[in-house]
């Protein structure tokens, strides 16, 4: 045995070391109730049992009193049996009834054509529902199409900054050309005073995007935002044909133009709506003509005329609007170096909830042939059929829209291409035609020969009638020069012969007023626009009596061009 | 009802369309609606060419589901006039040509 056991001692609360441990272990101990009879013990028992016979009247007493007498056993396997019968529970009847669950009759013939009608209402119903779903949903694509843009731009920081960098880059312009803009709304040249009839042009704003090298061969004022301006680039040059660009530029901003629209042909010519300033009818020198709509994103035209829907086979002269016709739809006219002149209507077609809009040929054919090809042509403002058409060979008809074949007139204007051709604003008998033959000719339409005629010594661009007064016109030629003329002031010379560009290469090709400020903007073919003042003698008002201003109006504006033709009618027109 | 089909195979595009489970009349409760409409285009794709096992089919599942004593008719032409327990019948159209009722009465 281990001599190091050790043990708690709870006694002592203490670790006591036992020394010896006990080996012994008993397991099982029974005392024996057996006794020698002949022992002492025995002997005891029987003498004290013999006591106890004495006192055996009360056993009880001492049985319980010693507690030594053991208790007494019951026999556990003694059992009696009871039994005993409750009486039983009566039995109750109880009835109920409930009420059976409703019942419906229901009756109706299943067939194929009831089927195929109930589907027939149902997809019906759901087309309809969906096309009220497709304009809800329209708006959430719109939506989700914004929410793309936000997401677009969030990766694309420049397309975020775009509009303020767009409104910064006008206050740039606004601060850098300040004196421009002042000039611009308030200069008015004093000098004019002393000069007495004479005037002067006074350059502002130069419009010129350096990526497109091309020749201005179109311009065109925004009739509804007059800050704004299309400029149409192709090339005259008939030997370096190649890409045009239409764009947009705005005074406001000089710098930068306002839209961009690359196009595969050169542009030879360009109007904008006048109600819907956002579309700009365009012709192409490949004979196209299209439809640029400047709501719609992309640089593609929204319609454009192709070799199936009868485009002019050579290049398209002039575009303009016309009023929309009776179904309201918008229509334009066309004139071709093929000799056709050519209605566009852009017609809406209900396809399927969707609108197609597509160019096509009117169907009554107003489209006029002739034997030579059309350079230029004009609408009467007030007279609807009535328009004017310049030819290749210098002459000028007048056509009606009602006769396809007949021409109402035929003027033996010019000895060479009519480049255009316009009827006067206010006077309603007058056009203007100018020619390449450095002439400028005015024509009264009931007269077989001109009233007056300019000869302006260099071929003649372009020239427009002012929006003001009836009897002011300017040209540009392509000796640089812009020549400003009122015939009620000066009905033989100019009032202004000014050069405006200072390269020696450069030609100018149009000129445009505008409808509202007395400005005028001058396309030369290094596609840079020059914007020009008038100075006051150039737009000054006639006045009657010493400073005693004439009433305002076009009736004024016609009396006054009258007056003139009168004067040329009556006495022996030496000028003609 | 052969021209029908004809008709229909001249315009698959109908038949494309036509495909859905059309509910014609029905007073069950919307959940119970729902799920037997399931059970019935279930039923009736599994058995397409046996109305019979389809039939079969929709029966015993509704009998399961709902208690007992469920009928069920499918058929492309016929009429009929049932008594059932209210709430307890679909009438429906499926794939533009079945017509199937399902009803509870005991």
């Amino acid at each position: 045995a281990p001599q190091n056991i050790v043990r708690y001692s709870f006694k002592e609360r203490s670790y006591k070391s036992t020394s010896v441990v006990d080996q012994m272990a008993v397991h099982f101990v029974l005392e024996g109730n057996l006794l020698h009879q002949d022992s002492d013990e025995a002997r005891r028992l029987r003498a004290k049992e013999g006591d106890d016979s004495g006192e055996d009247d009360r056993p009880d007493s001492v049985a319980s009193k010693t507690d030594k007498k053991e208790p007494k056993l019951t026999n556990q396997f003694n059992f009696s049996e009871r039994a005993s019968q409750t009486l039983n529970n009566s039995l109750r009847d109880r009835c109920c009834q409930t009420e059976p669950p409703p019942r419906v009759t229901f009756s109706d013939t299943a067939n194929q054509w009831k089927t195929y009608d109930m589907y027939e209402m149902e997809t019906e119903k759901q087309e309809k529902n969906k096309d009220k779903q497709n304009a809800t949903p329209k708006k959430e694509n719109d939506n989700s199409k914004k929410k793309m843009m936000l997401i677009e731009t969030q990766s694309d920081t420049i397309t975020k900054v775009l509009k303020p960098a767009k409104i910064l880059e006008r206050m740039c312009n606004q601060n850098i050309c300040d004196d421009i803009a002042q000039d611009f709304k308030y200069f008015e040249d004093v000098s004019d005073e002393f000069r007495d009839q004479k005037g002067t042009l006074l350059p502002l704003w130069k419009f010129h995007y350096e990526k497109a090298k091309l020749s201005v061969t179109a311009l065109c004022w925004n009739k509804k935002y007059q800050d704004l301006f299309a400029v149409g680039m192709g090339s005259y040059d008939f030997s370096k044909q190649g890409h045009g660009m239409l764009v947009f530029y705005s005074l406001k901003n000089s710098a930068f133009p306002e839209y961009i629209y690359p196009t595969s042909s050169g542009i030879l010519c360009l109007d904008i709506h006048e109600l819907h300033s956002h579309l700009v009818a365009v012709g192409f020198y490949d004979g196209c003509v299209a439809v640029y709509n400047l709501k719609e994103e992309g640089q593609e035209p929204v319609y454009k005329s192709t070799a199936k829907t009868g485009k002019h086979t050579d290049p398209v002269w002039q575009v303009q609007w016309q009023n929309d016709d009776m179904d309201n739809n918008h229509n334009f006219y066309s004139v071709s170096s093929d000799g056709r002149v050519v209605s566009w209507t852009l017609v809406k077609v209900r396809y399927t909830n969707t609108l197609i809009i597509h160019l096509c040929l009117d169907s009554n054919s107003r489209c006029l042939s002739f034997t030579v090809g059309g350079t230029s042509f004009d609408f009467h403002k007030h007279i609807d059929y009535l328009f004017l058409v310049g030819t290749e060979v210098g002459q000028i008809y007048k056509c009606s829209k009602a006769y396809s074949t007949q021409f109402l007139e035929t003027y033996e204007a010019h000895s060479m291409a009519v480049d255009a051709v316009k009827w006067n604003h206010f006077h309603p008998k007058v056009f203007i035609s100018c020619s390449s033959d450095w002439t400028i000719k005015i024509w009264d339409h009931t007269i077989n020969s001109p009233m007056f005629t300019f000869d302006l010594n260099s071929a003649v661009g372009d020239f427009a009638w002012s929006p003001y007064s009836s009897t002011v016109f300017a040209a540009v030629t392509t000796d640089r020069t812009v020549h400003v003329f009122d015939l009620s002031v000066n009905k033989d010379q100019a009032l202004c012969q000014q050069t405006v560009v200072s390269k020696k290469k450069t030609k100018l090709t149009h000129i445009d007023f505008n409808p509202v400020y007395p400005i005028i903007i001058v396309g030369d073919d290094q596609s840079c626009v020059t914007s020009l003042k008038l100075s006051p003698n150039l737009r000054r008002t006639p006045k009657g009596k010493k400073r005693q201003e004439l009433p305002k109006g076009p009736e004024t504006e016609v009396a006054k061009m009258e007056q003139l033709l009168r004067l040329l009618r009556e006495p022996d027109p030496t000028t003609v | 009802m052969a021209g029908t089909g004809e008709g229909k195979k001249e315009e698959p595009d109908y038949k494309k369309l036509f495909n859905f489970p059309l509910i014609r009349h029905t007073d069950m409760p919307e959940e119970m609606k729902v799920e037997t409409m399931e059970l019935c285009v279930t039923a009736c794709e599994k058995f397409e060419t046996n109305n019979e096992s389809a039939a079969k089919m929709i029966k015993e599942s509704m009998d399961k589901k709902f208690g007992s004593s469920w009928h069920v008719v499918i058929g492309e032409d016929f009429g009929f006039e049932i008594t059932h327990e209210a709430k307890n019948l679909l009438y429906m159209f499926y794939g533009g040509r079945l017509a199937i009722c399902v009803w509870r009465c005991s």
